[in-house]
This record gives structure tokens, C-alpha cells and sequence, in this order.
């Protein structure tokens, strides 16, 4: 008997400290985690804030002079005006051409469907990220339109279309078809079933596509720095690579201020998305 | 009507014709635009790529004129260029140890240790993994330029030391920054992947005695195992195509951090060897297609279940 009682004590001892120790270990693990991931993105929140900013983190003094001065800067500011066009006509493109062919997709059976929903899945994956930079600057060549706005946002969409077609897709089939049954007995055409049948089915799908479109652009740094070659033209992913490549320590400071003004677009749409959508969601369509 | 369609129309109300709203004609009218744009700027310049990469084009000089047939000569060279067989090397360490070993061990890591913490610190957590995720590639790559810099860098400041960590350890920092840019996807994947577990899983095993190593080599890996693997294979396309190690070292020190795409973007685009620059982007693209296919089947094989 009392044997057993003996056992019972040292086993739960043993279990208290081998609980102690996993915990330790647990808040360990949980700090260095956090230093990890916090580290290296402290200086995007000094630096612009500081009259002194260095390479290194330090406390900010709470000026605002960098972004004075990075207002003056004849690349800076065009630049985020740059990537608004640029963002801004590949939203626009995807979503007028993606629309339509999601909904079709979704809503239409014809023969070659799954055939062409296949093709299209594994060509967006295959023609990706660097393998389909020469690809692409061979079209953009051969059609004469390496250094415009207009090539490199076309370009751009036909990156972006199969995945947001597929989200589309996604979104369209989970909403009932009684819309459309009646629309087609009131004899509607193809124009006002875009606008008045299909818009308002997809509408919530076309906001997440229109904003990670929008984000992905806003972000892409090889496509236009291949595509684009007058500096003036450049959107703020490629400027801002000029300045650290080109510009040297002189321009710390604007890179400082410049940083954070061309960052906050892409905060906002994630706070966006994260407010209405869940980022769980944001998480799936992002890459 | 064939069986696929049933299954996605459970309750056919109405007896459907080929098209529900549109007619046929209509469908191709609405694929059109998007359909133009996908096989200008996707498809056929692959194919094109490919047929290219078996010529000697060059941008300028005769070649550029009229480009010559030169067969398999651009693919032989690459396989046996020092350079190309080099970025090879450095892909497939940089694939490994930042997609494979590093985001997806991590990602699962951080989604199993804190599923159980406070709704507030869990999400905190998450939100700090997402943000070096979403922050754009040439904002970040700055911040670990800066962070590594040899005199006033961060690490170095905190460390009390001055190593030139881009110039001594350059294949090493691309991956811990790789780790730290994109563990984001496979933390949400794998949280999302735990979330599908029937609680009564984890319950039944705790009942029986299982210790939570137990519960999740026995219990957690061989049901969400279908997610991991897709997760896998997406991270390590995406990997494989990555340009941003190029905004950090560009390539250097002497072809250290050289990966793939950085040896396709200094041959083809900036001395403009566009023959040959094309035979080693189609051998990306021939590795992108073995990645995707198995990648369609691994996430057709999680859709059935």
C-alpha cells in the first residue's frame, strides 16, 4: 500500500517538474519567436521618425523632417504615383476580364470546361516568378511593348487572371442560381446580365480580387524592373530598390521616409481584408 | 448528364440545356477577353520560350537578325556551364533550407504551439508572422540589409561584434531571411489544417494516455498529412522562382547566392543571351511543370476526401 502511495508522489512530482520545465521551454520558445520576427522590422518603424536615422535601430525622436526631404525627392513621390497606374489598370483589367469568364465557368456547362480550368491551373503555376521573366520580356519585345505602362499592366493581368478567375469561380458557385433563372425570363441581354445578374453575384469575390490584385502589383518588383526601363517611369518597388543600390548612405533618411509611405498601402488592404474577410482568407490567395 | 455534374448539382431543379444562362456563343464571348489575355501573356510565351531556347538569338549582331537553328546546343551547354550547374547547387540548398526545413517546419511549429493560447496573444503572434510576409520585397530586403550591415547593423549593435554577414555567411543569410519572409503561408495553412481536426481525435487519444508527442506523431501528422505535402510543394515552387535573394546580394559574393532565376536574369537580360537564356528559363518551366503536377494531384487527392 504504502508502496503504491510512494510511487504516486515521486510520478507526480516528476509530472510538476517535467511540466515546469516543457513550460519554461514553451515561454523560451514564444520570446525568441517573437524577437525573430519583430528584429527585423523595428528600423521600418524608427528609422522614418528619427533626424539622425542610421542603418542600425534607435529610438526615434519623433520628427518629421525624413519625409520633407523625401517630398523634395524628384523619383519618391511620382514614383507611388507610378505604382497607382500600374496597380490600379491591372485591377481593372483582371476584374472586366476575369469577371465574365469566372462567371461562365461557374454557371455555363459546356464541352472543354474541366479541360480549360485544367490548362489554366497549371499554366499559372508553371509560368511563375523569375521562370516566366524571359518569357514574358520576349512578348513584351516582339510587341513592342517593353517601356509602357500599358504593356506591362496586360502583362501583369495575364499573371494575376487564373488565380483570380479560380477565386471568382470559387465565390460564384457557393451563390444559388435564382438570380440568374429569373433574369433569363425577364429576356435580359448579355450587357445588362454583366451588369445586373453577374456584378452583383460576385461582388464580394470582385473586392478580394480587386485588393490582393492591387497588393500583389503594388509589391512586384521583377516585372516592372524588367519591363520598364526610363527611371521616370519606375514604380515605388523599383525606386526604392534605386535608392539602396544607387543612392548610397546619402539617402538614408528618404529611404527611411520612403519606406514607410509606400509600405502603408499594403497595411491598409490587409486591415481591410482582415476586418471583413478573416486573414485566414487573405492568407489563402496571397503569392 | 455525366456524373462530375451531378455531384456538383445536387438538386437540379430545372432540366438545364448545354448552358444555364448564357448559350454557348455567349460563353465563348464572356471567356474571350481574359481567354486573349492568358494566351498571349502566359501560355504561348512559354511554349515560344521554349522553341527559342533551341535557337542562337542574341538582341543584337547578326544572330538577332536571323537566328539560327542550333538544336539541342543551348540545353547542352547549360548542363555543362560551371555557373548554371552552380545556381542548381545554391537552388536546391536554399529550397531546403528555407522552404522545406526552414517555413514549413517553422510554420507548423508556431500553428501547433500556440493553437491553445489566448484568442488576443495567439492572434498577435500571428499578425507579427503575417506582416513580414505582406510588407513589399524591396521594403524588406532593405530592412535586412540594414539589419546585417557589418558596421552599424542591427544584429551586429545587439551582439556587440562586426561580421559582414552578406559577405561571410551570404548563402545562410538568404535562407534565415527567406525563413523569416515567408513562414507566414505554411503557419496559416497548417493552423487551418489542425482546425479541420475532429477535437474527438485529439480527446480520444489524450483518453488512451498518449503524451502530446505521441498525439501528434500518431494522431496529428498522419491525418492533416494531405495539407503538408501540398503545402510543400507550393512553397517550394514558389522557392524555386524567387527573385528577392537578387534585392539582397545580387547573386554575390562570387555566385554564392546565385540561385536560378538570379542566372537567368544576368544571362538573358542583362548580357542578353536571349537563345540561351531561353533553354535555361525552359529548363525552370520544365521543372515548374514537375512541381505542378504533382501539386494538381496532391491537392485533387485532399479535395476527394
Amino acid at each position: 500500500m504504502s508502496m503504491t502511495t510512494q510511487t504516486r508522489t515521486r510520478l507526480r512530482d516528476n509530472h510538476t517538474v517535467r511540466a515546469f520545465v516543457a513550460r519554461v521551454f514553451f515561454v523560451f520558445f514564444i520570446v525568441a519567436l517573437v524577437t525573430f520576427f519583430v528584429v527585423p522590422m523595428l528600423w521600418l518603424f524608427t528609422a522614418p521618425f528619427d533626424s539622425t536615422p542610421t542603418l542600425a535601430v534607435g529610438i526615434p525622436d519623433w520628427t518629421l523632417d525624413n519625409f520633407r526631404e523625401m517630398v523634395e525627392n524628384p523619383f519618391a513621390l511620382p514614383s507611388i504615383v507610378n505604382s497607382f497606374i500600374l496597380s490600379g489598370g491591372t485591377v481593372l483589367i483582371v476584374l472586366l476580364a476575369g469577371a465574365p469568364a469566372a462567371y461562365v465557368l461557374s454557371r455555363a456547362r459546356f464541352r472543354g470546361r474541366d479541360t480549360t480550368l485544367y490548362i489554366l491551373l497549371l499554366f499559372s503555376s508553371i509560368v511563375t516568378g523569375s521562370a516566366a521573366m524571359v518569357p514574358l520580356f520576349f512578348i513584351a519585345l516582339q510587341l513592342g511593348l517593353i517601356d509602357t505602362y500599358h504593356g506591362t499592366i496586360v502583362i501583369l493581368a495575364g499573371g494575376l487572371l487564373p488565380a483570380s478567375i479560380f477565386i471568382l469561380k470559387d465565390f460564384t458557385d457557393t451563390i444559388p442560381r435564382s438570380y440568374e433563372e429569373s433574369a433569363r425570363v425577364f429576356g435580359a441581354n448579355s450587357f445588362q446580365m454583366l451588369r445586373d445578374v453577374v456584378a452583383p453575384v460576385i461582388r464580394p469575390g470582385l473586392a478580394v480580387i480587386a485588393v490582393w490584385a492591387f497588393v500583389n502589383v503594388w509589391s512586384n518588383f521583377l516585372l516592372p524592373f524588367i519591363l520598364l526601363r526610363t527611371p521616370s517611369k519606375s514604380p515605388a518597388a523599383v525606386v526604392m530598390y534605386s535608392f539602396y543600390t544607387e543612392g548610397g548612405q546619402a539617402v538614408i533618411r528618404v529611404i527611411a521616409a520612403f519606406s514607410i509611405v509606400y509600405t502603408i498601402p499594403v497595411l491598409l488592404a490587409y486591415l481591410f481584408v482582415n476586418r471583413r474577410y478573416g486573414f485566414r482568407f487573405y492568407g489563402g490567395i496571397k503569392g | 448528364m455525366t456524373k462530375s455534374q451531378q455531384e456538383t448539382q445536387p438538386l437540379p431543379r430545372v432540366k438545364e440545356p448545354a448552358g444555364v444562362v448564357v448559350s454557348r456563343r455567349g460563353a465563348l464571348i464572356w471567356l474571350l477577353p481574359a481567354g486573349i489575355i492568358v494566351i498571349a501573356f502566359l501560355i504561348a510565351p512559354a511554349i515560344w520560350t521554349l522553341v527559342l531556347g533551341l535557337t542562337n538569338y542574341r538582341l543584337t549582331g547578326i544572330e538577332a537578325k536571323e537566328p539560327q537553328f542550333v538544336g539541342l546546343e543551348n540545353f547542352e551547354n547549360a548542363l555543362t556551364d560551371p555557373a548554371f550547374i552552380n545556381s542548381i547547387w545554391v537552388t536546391i540548398l536554399f529550397v531546403l533550407g528555407s522552404a522545406v526545413f526552414g517555413q514549413a517546419v517553422l510554420g507548423f511549429i508556431i500553428a501547433w504551439s500556440i493553437r491553445n493560447l489566448a484568442p488576443r496573444v495567439r492572434s498577435s503572434i500571428e499578425l507579427l508572422v503575417i506582416l513580414a510576409w505582406i510588407i513589399p520585397s524591396s521594403v524588406v530586403t532593405f530592412l535586412w540589409i540594414a539589419l546585417l550591415n557589418g558596421q552599424e547593423g542591427t544584429l551586429n549593435t545587439i551582439l556587440g561584434i562586426d561580421t559582414e554577414w552578406l559577405l561571410r555567411y551570404p548563402l545562410l543569410s538568404i535562407i534565415v531571411f527567406n525563413i523569416w519572409r515567408g513562414t507566414a503561408f505554411s503557419m496559416l495553412l497548417s493552423s487551418a489544417a489542425l482546425a479541420s481536426l475532429p477535437p474527438s481525435y485529439l480527446q480520444t487519444a489524450k483518453l488512451a494516455g498518449a503524451s502530446n508527442w505521441q498525439q501528434l506523431r500518431d494522431v496529428v501528422l498522419p491525418s492533416i498529412k494531405g495539407y503538408l505535402i501540398t503545402n510543400l510543394l507550393l512553397i517550394t515552387l514558389w522557392t524555386f522562382n524567387d527573385f528577392t535573394p537578387f534585392l539582397i546580394t545580387g547573386g554575390g559574393p562570387g555566385g554564392k547566392t546565385e540561385t536560378v532565376p538570379v542566372f537567368i536574369y544576368q544571362e538573358a537580360l542583362r548580357f542578353l543571351e536571349l537563345g540561351y537564356g531561353s533553354a535555361i528559363a525552359a529548363i525552370a518551366l520544365a521543372i515548374n511543370f514537375v512541381i505542378a503536377m504533382f501539386y494538381l494531384r496532391s491537392s485533387r487527392r485532399n479535395a476527394a476526401r
